[in-house]
């Protein structure tokens, strides 16, 4: 995986893609192993969706070159890509049967009508659909309606399945749920999954690398764990999980050597030793709580497990911070 | 529900009773025994007339113009109107509002000077009053209708639909064919009868662009000037009526539960 003269599944070269002045995807260099579950991970407006629509076809490069499995895509549109997505709103054809919708793909490439049938069954049977083919979309709930665009972007048998916030409009019980199939499904099938979203905890849990978007540019690529613990940048620190951002001037307070650090809120402790402080807000979120310390003129994070017991605000704590704790980043 | 007020119930009454009693005379004169001249109540009822119209050359020619142009104009119309539409509604270019109001103007335009521009159009370039020239002034105001419909199911279609096509294999074509007509198809035929009824009953343009050639409402115009069998023309009107009002009622119950998006399956 690290080497790099192997192949990637997907590779941009400084691609950009303007629309107007607005520089929605500005000179993005990324390679996507084979075999990975990809996240692109960013807020709404950072390129990430962009990114996912020139992987497809959907939009074309104003500069720079993109390949899927060394075949370059300049200018190939999206019927010869050997990609498939997963929309955000499904996009499942409302006129046609649930089974017609997951044939769609080998209808309009000819394939016989007993065969193409066939392999919807076998599609349906993967997503735990079967005995839907005769009902319409309309007839589905929302995660059935998932489970059918699925079914239908894989029965071509993609390199590489883009996936378009594919939990969004899910409620809770059910994305997490999802996430859990998404990922056992992508492990079985082998094919490299490529899943934009907005919520880190979702490109935490399922993905096995991250690419965290900011104003057109990917800021950061790693491992969950690494972008969680090491993150680059003040923008990665905040992002993707809420992390304290300490300034050089508050790390001297704090007995760091000067310089940017990333400090996670559940690394501190609260308890008989360390600097004085006060608690100011205080969110109470069921295992743990979550609240915010003055400390002189810093503020910082803290989360404490919720059987330390209540903490009201304006009371007084002492927070250690252990050796470590602190990661520095660039500036 | 609540109850509308009383005056305002009397009014919608009344409003109705306006607009659909003259059409009930001409269905109760297209009975009446005495052809010159209209009288009520009508001294006498017989069905001889309908005979006399079924007996009448003139009438099935000017039937069959009307019906010919009607659906050339309608063919016309279903073809230039999608184009116009599916480039408006999916695409942004320089000029397109331009673009939009242009398409819509003729019918907003009055039938008069269309007609007047025509026919001097046609006397420039020198071309003789035919079939087409009026399939011609009729498609002006029947591309519009088309139009309307298409544009309105394609803003409503969502687009993700035609992406999801392209994604999964099938080209422009086959996009257009299995996934873009099947969503506009009750809006192309409720737009075609809208278009074909328009058609049907135009007498403006068609007076400045036909010629020698009596279209049905032109037959009928002419021959109200003339004393005798006045009720066939009656029975003419009736049957237009019908003609006319079922593609109408028809195409109102096609497009009239397609309000939720399609597409938008969530």
């Amino acid at each position: 995986m690290t080497d790099p003269a192997a192949l990637s599944a997907v590779r941009f070269r400084g691609v950009s893609r303007h629309f107007g002045a607005t520089r929605a995807v500005d000179g993005v260099d990324l390679d996507i192993a084979p075999g990975a579950f990809f996240a692109m991970l960013g807020p709404s407006g950072s390129g990430k969706t962009t990114c996912l629509r020139l992987i497809a076809g959907f939009e074309q490069p104003d500069a720079g070159s993109i390949e899927i499995f060394g075949a370059p895509m300049t200018g190939v549109p999206p019927y010869r890509r050997s990609v498939n997505t997963v929309f955000q709103d499904y996009a499942l054809f409302p006129h046609m049967t649930v089974g017609a919708n997951v044939a769609y793909g080998p209808m309009v490439r000819g394939v016989p009508r007993a065969e193409r049938e066939a392999r919807a069954r076998e599609l349906l049977a993967l997503v735990a659909l079967s005995g839907f083919e005769d009902r319409r979309p309309a007839q589905l709930s929302g995660g059935q309606r998932q489970r059918v665009a699925l079914a239908r972007a894989l029965i071509n048998e993609p390199k590489v399945l883009l996936l378009d916030e594919p939990l969004g409009a899910l409620d809770l019980k059910l994305r997490e749920q999802m996430q859990v199939e998404l990922k056992s499904l992508q492990r079985r099938l082998g094919i490299t999954f490529v899943f934009v979203t907005h919520d880190q905890s979702e490109a935490l849990s399922m993905a096995d690398r991250i690419a965290v978007f900011n104003e057109g540019r990917i800021v950061q690529v790693g491992a969950p764990d690494e972008v969680y613990e090491r993150p680059q940048t003040r923008f990665v620190a905040d992002f993707v999980g809420g992390s304290n951002v300490v300034e050089p001037d508050a790390a001297e307070r704090l007995g760091l050597p000067r310089g940017l650090y990333s400090l996670r809120p559940e690394k501190i402790r609260l308890g008989e030793i360390g600097f004085a402080g006060t608690v100011e807000t205080t969110l109470y979120q069921g295992a743990q709580r979550r609240v915010v310390v003055a400390v002189g003129s810093d503020r910082l994070a803290v989360v404490a497990p919720a059987e330390r017991g209540p903490l009201p605000v304006g009371s007084a704590v002492r927070l250690f911070v252990p050796p470590g704790a602190a990661h520095r980043m660039e500036g | 529900m609540n109850r509308a007020p009383l005056g305002l119930r009397i009014a919608a009454a009344a409003g109705l009773l306006f607009l659909h009693l003259p059409l009930a005379l001409i269905f109760l004169y297209a009975f009446t025994t005495e052809e010159r001249s209209y009288q009520f109540p009508p001294p006498g009822y017989t069905l001889e007339w309908f005979a006399v119209a079924w007996n009448r050359p003139d009438i099935w020619a000017a039937l069959g113009l009307s019906v010919r142009v009607a659906a050339t104009a309608t063919a016309i119309a279903l073809v230039l109107g999608t184009l116009a539409a599916a480039a408006v509604a999916r695409s942004r270019f320089f000029g397109r509002d331009s673009v939009t109001l242009l398409i819509i103007l003729p019918i907003a335009l009055p039938g008069i000077v269309t007609g007047i521009a025509l026919r001097s159009a046609y006397s420039l370039a020198d071309i003789p009053f035919s079939f087409w020239t009026i399939v011609v002034g009729h498609a002006t105001f029947c591309i519009v209708v088309v139009y309307n419909n298409a544009v309105a199911r394609l803003r409503r279609t969502s687009g993700s639909l035609v992406e999801a096509s392209m994604d999964l294999g099938a080209d422009g074509f086959q996009t257009f064919r299995h996934v873009v007509l099947p969503q506009l198809s009750t809006a192309l035929l409720a737009g075609g009868m809208l278009a074909f009824a328009l058609s049907f009953d135009e007498v403006i343009v068609t007076t400045f662009t036909a010629g020698q050639q009596t279209t049905l409402p032109i037959w009928m115009l002419s021959e109200l000037i003339r004393p005798r069998q006045r009720p066939v023309t009656n029975v003419v009107a009736a049957m237009v009526i019908a003609v006319t009002f079922l593609p109408i009622l028809a195409a109102y119950y096609l497009t009239r539960d397609g309000d939720r998006i399609a597409g938008q399956g969530k």
